[in-house]
């Protein structure tokens, strides 16, 4: 066996990725980050100390075996990477893509305590960009029980849900009110960060499990929650349809032709293709100067994308400092880069209008920090006297959303004061063999939280419907290995409890 | 009840009412079931087209259909007005969406169309009939040439008044002329309902502010997703932002800001007519292909099978 690895033995300077360079990617709207080579992960992957705590892996919202697969990737076996990321994860490409690992696996990295944390993320997305182009899919064997699942949404948590609920056997319907699924990973992350070409392999994979997808059905008003129950013969639903509602600042001249919330913005770009006007019917006209309120990675994908629609300034006004900013330090890094111009300590006070109802500047006050808040955030207070006004001719808020109203008109299921569906610590609703996860519970927060919540609420489905969770897996008398191929933990993890 | 594959939206009727309206009755079961007066639909032409709202202006729960009455005034409006016939499929069509219209314990009901708004207010006319209500139709056209449906809402309401601008039919004047008749013949009228283009619906409002009678305005801006999502629906009602999707699109008439919705209306007005100048230009162009295809023809110098290949343009060719 090899000598023991230790941290003076390792490659010190975590394995950069290659970038486009700041000047052509604002312009064009191909990936910004290109990804590691087979050498380049090789490297990397000889970074982690296989140090038997295993940090990362309680890191990791989905408990991925890290240290397994990148030990694969050491190997120089990439298939063998692949099928132990798939065991947990099925979204490798689009996980090691948006998550923020910086506060997840390479958070907790031993490696990371005193040099650069092993960059985990960027090997995952290198395993799963793999299989994509090798057209690997682990197709699990699955044994068909009786029941039926509906989803509702078919964003980052109604796949990962229909994903487990698949391979547990189900027969799994996802909806979708858009004409496309992926939910925001379509609609919202633009493609330099996530190219649909990703999210459409992610897809077909599932379709590959049998997972159906059906587009254009608005789930509440088609048919509600209850009707899936008691008339379309879904044993069990899980609802992740996102928060999405858009909060507006309610400042004057809110209304004026210009303003506009992020998730239009993107939804106009992103997956109406208003890039590719006229080829594409959808217009966005950017103007000349963009202004974006907020500093949450959406609002970083909103100053980005306005960059390469043409816009030639683009401002960044958030009313705390760059400390708070809620976006992923890359995220705004990678802004800056790109000629973004940040106006941190500022907040908008009023909407300037050219008297026809469309926007000419910005009315804005600079602010300092004061006591924490509830948050633990150093409170913004304004200034008094530092109004200032500024030009622009568009105005994108990135402030946040509220939860969509549509479940909540449609169903009997109890609401939170807030509007978010009401779900205890198993992800179940007030209404039986009703689940829910995701932002429609919590509120806004990342995709891959999205992805653990579809993951923890398929867990109680199957609970509640009585299957065997292959998070448990049932090992025969003679021992785990293969039968004709099949791993014994796939053979027996569709086991139906009989009653 | 089972949710059929929802990629698959067969226009079944067609009927042109004149140059500008045309009717779409389109098949999709489940929506026909769903469906509730004062909802609408959005509608994709094909892959690479923008996302449009529609007011239902009818459904048939036997024949499982919806049936869409479009104005061609934009880019996608006039290309479905040219592309879409029996037969053929549309791309993408969601719904019902929106809040139904509340068919209150009314008794008498005046319900007001007017140009795009006849249509939709049908199904409103229809359920107030179906609740019991009195129902007086005011139905607003340019001249008698445009009108449509007159049966269709004389079996639905107790009245019907007529008001064109040229009076060729019915009494001359706005669908507001209708209305001061309508409240001049009743003095218990309990609710008004008014569908039309925002400044017909803020016309109407005011005619029955003076007498507080409540007055319902169906608003049809902007919108991307249609489900809550995008927020260039909303509208201002009284102090409120409302997003005319999910918290609409009916509204009171009397607390709308119609001068903010017109503003919003006309937002992409610049690039919304470069679209069409575009559309109809290519339109032309793929008419002089056609042309030219069959005059290479007449000189020998495609071959015919080649020729068959090419799309409907030839059904346009003259002579052709």
């Amino acid at each position: 066996m090899a000598k023991k690895k230790t941290i003076r033995t390792i490659p010190q300077e975590r394995t950069p990725m290659r970038e486009q360079n700041a000047q052509a990617r604002a312009k064009n709207f191909e990936e910004v980050a290109c990804g590691y080579n087979l050498e380049e992960a090789l490297r990397e992957s000889e970074r982690c100390l296989m140090c038997p705590d295993q940090p990362c892996v309680s890191g990791c919202p989905v408990s991925i075996n890290i240290p397994g697969f990148i030990q694969k990737i050491n190997e120089k076996n990439l298939r063998g990477a692949y099928d132990i990321l798939t065991d947990t994860n099925l979204l490798p490409s689009i996980c090691g893509r948006v998550c923020p690992q910086e506060n997840q696996c390479e958070g907790v990295c031993t490696v990371g305590e005193s040099l650069e944390a092993v960059a985990i993320g960027r090997m995952e997305r290198f395993v799963g960009d793999t299989a994509i182009k090798e057209g690997w899919v682990n197709i699990p064997y699955i044994e068909p029980n009786r029941f039926r699942v509906g989803i509702v949404g078919s964003g980052p948590a109604g796949m990962a849900c229909a994903a487990d609920m698949a391979k547990a056997g189900c027969d799994v319907t996802v909806y979708e009110a858009f004409h496309q699924a992926g939910g925001v990973l379509k609609y919202g992350i633009p493609d330099f960060r996530l190219p649909n070409e990703v999210i459409d392999a992610e897809i077909n994979n599932l379709k590959k499990l049998g997972v159906k997808f059906e587009c254009n059905t608005l789930v509440g008003r088609l048919f509600t929650i209850e009707q899936m129950i008691d008339e379309m013969g879904f044993h069990a639903v899980f609802i992740g349809v996102g928060a999405g509602y858009p909060t507006m600042l309610n400042i004057p001249g809110d209304s004026s032709n210009g303003v506009l919330s992020a998730n239009e913005l993107l939804t106009r770009c992103n997956l109406m293709r208003a890039r590719d006007f006229p080829n594409f019917d959808t217009p966005l006209p950017i103007g000349k100067r963009v202004a974006v309120v907020g500093a949450g990675n959406t609002a970083m994908d909103a100053t980005r994308v306005s960059l390469r629609l043409g816009a030639e300034k683009v401002y960044c006004v958030y009313r705390r400092s760059r400390t708070e900013a809620p976006a992923r330090a890359e995220e705004v890094h990678h802004a800056e880069q790109e000629g973004v111009e940040f106006h941190w300590l500022t907040a908008p006070v009023a909407v300037l209008d050219d008297g026809k109802g469309n926007v000419r500047g910005m009315r804005c006050v600079r602010m300092e920090l004061g006591e924490p808040d509830d948050s633990g955030r150093r409170r913004p207070v304004p200034v008094a006297g530092s109004e200032f006004d500024f030009e622009t001719d568009l105005i994108v808020y990135a402030i946040g959303t509220n939860a969509n109203p549509i479940m909540g008109q449609t169903s009997k299921l109890k609401l939170n004061k807030w509007g978010y569906i009401g779900a205890d610590d198993n992800l179940a609703t007030s209404v039986a063999g009703v689940f829910a996860g995701g932002d429609i519970v919590t509120g806004a927060a990342t995709v891959i939280q999205a992805m653990g919540a579809g993951r923890k609420a398929a867990r109680s489905m199957k609970a509640y419907l009585g299957i065997r969770d292959p998070g448990l897996p049932y090992i025969s008398a003679e021992g785990a290995g293969t039968l004709f191929g099949i791993d014994a933990r796939e053979r027996n993890f569709a086991r139906v409890r009989i009653a | 009840m089972k949710a059929n594959a929802m990629s698959n939206f067969e226009i079944v009727t067609r009927e042109d009412f004149s140059d500008v309206t045309y009717l779409l009755e389109v098949r999709h079961p489940l929506m026909a079931k769903a469906a509730k007066p004062g909802q609408f639909v959005i509608v994709m032409l094909n892959e690479h087209g923008e996302r449009i709202p529609l007011t239902i202006a009818d459904f048939d729960r036997k024949k499982g259909t919806i049936t869409l009455v479009i104005q061609a005034v934009g880019k996608t409006t006039r290309q479905m007005q040219a592309e879409c016939k029996v037969g053929t499929k549309l791309y993408g069509m969601v719904g019902p969406m929106g809040i139904p219209t509340h068919i209150a314990k009314a008794k008498k009901v005046v319900c007001v169309g007017g140009g795009l708004g006849v249509a939709p207010v049908f199904p409103q006319a229809r359920g107030y009939k179906e609740a019991g209500a009195y129902v007086i139709g005011v139905l607003g056209f340019r001249n008698k040439d445009l009108v449509f449906w007159e049966d269709k809402f004389r079996a639905v309401c107790d009245e019907l008044i007529l008001c064109t601008n040229d009076g060729s039919v019915g009494m001359k004047g706005f669908v507001t002329d209708g209305i001061k008749v309508a409240l001049a013949g009743h003095n218990d009228i309990d609710e008004v309902v008014a569908i039309g283009p925002p400044v017909m619906m803020k016309a109407c409002a005011d005619a029955t502010r003076a007498a507080k009678i409540k007055t319902m305005v169906s608003v049809n801006p902007i919108m991307v997703d249609g489900t809550g999502m995008c927020g260039g629906c909303r509208v201002k009602v009284g102090d409120q932002v409302k997003f005319a999707c999910v918290d609409g699109p009916d509204f009171d008439g009397h607390l709308v800001d119609f001068d903010d919705l017109m503003v919003r209306l006309s937002r992409y007005t610049k690039v919304e007519k470069e679209a069409h100048e575009r559309w109809s230009e290519s339109c032309r162009m793929t008419k002089q292909v056609g042309a030219a295809a069959l005059d290479a023809l007449a000189r020998g110098h495609v071959q015919q099978a080649e020729l068959l290949e090419l799309p409907d343009p030839l059904d346009d060719a003259p002579g052709g």
